[in-house]
């Protein structure tokens, strides 16, 4: 294990209740906190996890997003990853052109693995760490929960709608995490300070040959239909009542 | 005119009923023909099942050993030699479709609509972002495939009463090795599937323990429903993780779905929005759970549930 490669994504804070903006066009973004998408956190933990362990492999961290992506990427530099690239751009990426694009950087740095968070908590499409390994033509491991390296291969345990499946795959391979892989460290401040020495490149699609078709245009953005407000009830009987009145038991 | 081939989600013996429900959304789209494909050893009973689905046209079979897991590495390139004659290729927004479609949307160069909820026009969608707190309407590039994972709360399944052509394809597709099924380990009970089962009954972490969640067991076998949780509640251990409702977990939308001891986190709610009507007992009349319940008692569970128990045989 020389080389991983941990793909994150600048998204709005998991914390952050989102609204929809009136006109349509998006939600609202500005002075709302952003941070690394918690899976991708997850993500990065296994990767460190896997260094630490002896393995002494390299952690690089990759994203795609505007300037102050810098930020979460000094953020995953902080918690242990030994260098960072930021693809930087302005404009909307789609899963896609994500997979594309870190196909690029993978053809460039030749890791062993790929992780990824399952989905991101803004689009939730839960798709770039798929595209990426088919467009790579290697293995994929989702909604990892565990997960076992021996030489050449890992064991991934993952969470599907009928419990937890096992499968092995050949590496390189893309792994994408779910909740329950682990539970990311918290950030010390003198590794935020030394973070700040650490290797980070800004490169752009056009140097890295990658040529963005789009595919997909979100043309509105509208507030979900609202529940109407229910009744309560004082008691148990009531309560059965209620239902028993409804049909429901 | 579309012409929507839907990838079938089944175990070999019994198609899902997600599939049934991404037949029902592929009828929405005006005129469209729909085809479903069945991918497995053998998938003669499977196919019957398929073939009876109302507004289904064609049943393609795909059998061969490698099929017998669906793993998406292996899946993927033959759904992709099918794909030619198609213009949509659905699958279900389940662990199975949401593992597959991007596979094989990369390999034909397609975008995805992830978890699409209605269509408006063959390549005009609206699907839920940001954990269901916005819709957005999404156009894709008519002169592409159009990938998409169907949300199958959104959907009622498609009835019986078809009679599709069934089909066997054999396709020279060579399949990679790289990834190989271990083993599954599952929960299976006898009770109602969770994606399915037209009464839920949650669990949160004010239930404090595994042995507590028996008090659910016991209440939801009286009354026929299938058994989820929270997060926080599988984090802690008291269930397992297939039991999980919500944003990451579980989108469902049963007839009634009682939720017991959870607060209402917006990622829990998101899972459950679709549900026709939700029973919220919590002993904190703040919770946010009350803002969506139809019903809501507060109140200590410990004390509730026996009692509820007790009622509801009478």
């Amino acid at each position: 294990m020389k080389k991983i490669m941990v793909c994150i994504k600048r998204v709005v804070d998991y914390n952050v209740r989102v609204r929809v903006k009136p006109d349509g066009s998006g939600v609202m973004l500005d002075g709302v906190k952003m941070s690394i998408n918690p899976f991708d956190e997850i993500a990065l933990e296994e990767a460190l996890r896997i260094k630490e362990r002896g393995t002494n492999a390299e952690v690089v961290v990759v994203s795609i997003g505007i300037a102050d992506t810098q930020q979460q990427l000094r953020t995953a530099l902080a918690m242990g990853a030994d260098r960072a690239i930021l693809v930087q751009t302005d404009q909307p990426v789609e899963p896609l052109s994500a997979a594309r694009t870190f196909l690029a950087l993978v053809n460039k740095e030749n890791p062993d693995l790929v992780f990824l968070g399952k989905q991101a908590i803004d689009d939730d499409a839960n798709q770039t760490g798929q595209m990426l390994a088919a467009l790579w033509g290697r293995p994929q491991a989702t909604y990892a929960s565990k997960l076992e390296l021996a030489e050449g291969k890992a064991t991934v345990t993952r969470e599907v709608d009928v419990g937890l499946e096992t499968i092995e795959v050949d590496l390189p391979a893309v792994i994408t995490v779910d909740l329950r892989l682990n539970e990311p460290r918290y950030v010390k401040l003198p590794d935020i300070m030394k973070a700040k020495k650490k290797p980070l490149d800004i490169t752009t699609f056009e140097a890295l040959g990658v040529n963005l078709v789009q595919g997909l245009k979100n043309v509105k953005t509208e507030p979900p239909p609202q529940r109407q407000k229910g009744i309560m009830v004082k008691d148990v009987a009531e309560l059965v009542g209620v239902l028993k009145q409804k049909g429901l038991i | 005119m579309a012409n929507i081939l839907i990838i079938g989600e089944h175990d070999g013996k019994t198609l899902n009923p997600a599939t049934l429900k991404c037949v029902t959304c592929a009828r929405t789209l005006a005129g469209a023909k729909v085809s479903i494909a069945l991918l497995g050893t053998d998938t003669a009973a499977v196919a019957a099942q398929a073939a009876a689905v109302q507004g289904v046209e064609k049943v393609l079979r795909i059998d061969r050993p490698e099929n017998q897991h669906p793993l998406a590495a292996s899946f993927a390139p033959q759904i992709v030699a099918l794909a030619a004659a198609y213009s949509h290729v659905f699958g279900p927004s389940t662990s199975f479709g949401k593992d597959l479609m991007p596979r094989v949307a990369a390999l034909l160069d397609a975008p995805q609509v992830s978890d699409l909820m209605s269509i408006d026009g063959a390549y005009r969608f609206r699907r839920p972002i940001y954990a269901g707190n916005a819709i957005v309407t999404v156009e894709a590039d008519p002169a592409r495939k159009l990938i998409a994972t169907v949300r199958v709360a959104s959907f009622e399944a498609a009835a019986g009463g078809g009679s599709a052509a069934i089909e066997s394809v054999s396709l020279e597709v060579a399949l990679p090795s790289h990834t190989r099924y271990v083993s599954v380990r599952s929960g299976a009970t006898d009770r109602p599937d969770l994606q399915t089962a037209s009464k839920v009954v949650s669990g949160g972490r004010a239930l404090g323990s595994a042995e507590n969640f028996k008090l659910l067991y016991s209440f939801a076998d009286k009354i026929g429903a299938a058994v989820g949780a929270s997060r926080a509640a599988v984090d802690a251990g008291y269930a397992r993780n297939e039991m999980q409702v919500g944003q990451t977990g579980k989108i469902i939308s049963p007839e009634m779905y009682i939720a017991i001891g959870i607060s209402g986190a917006i990622q829990h709610l998101t899972g459950i929005k679709d549900a026709r009507t939700i029973v919220a007992i919590n002993k904190d009349a703040e919770a946010p759970i009350f803002e969506v319940a139809d019903v809501g008692l507060v109140g200590d569970l410990f004390q509730i549930m026996p009692e509820l128990e007790r009622l509801v045989g009478n």
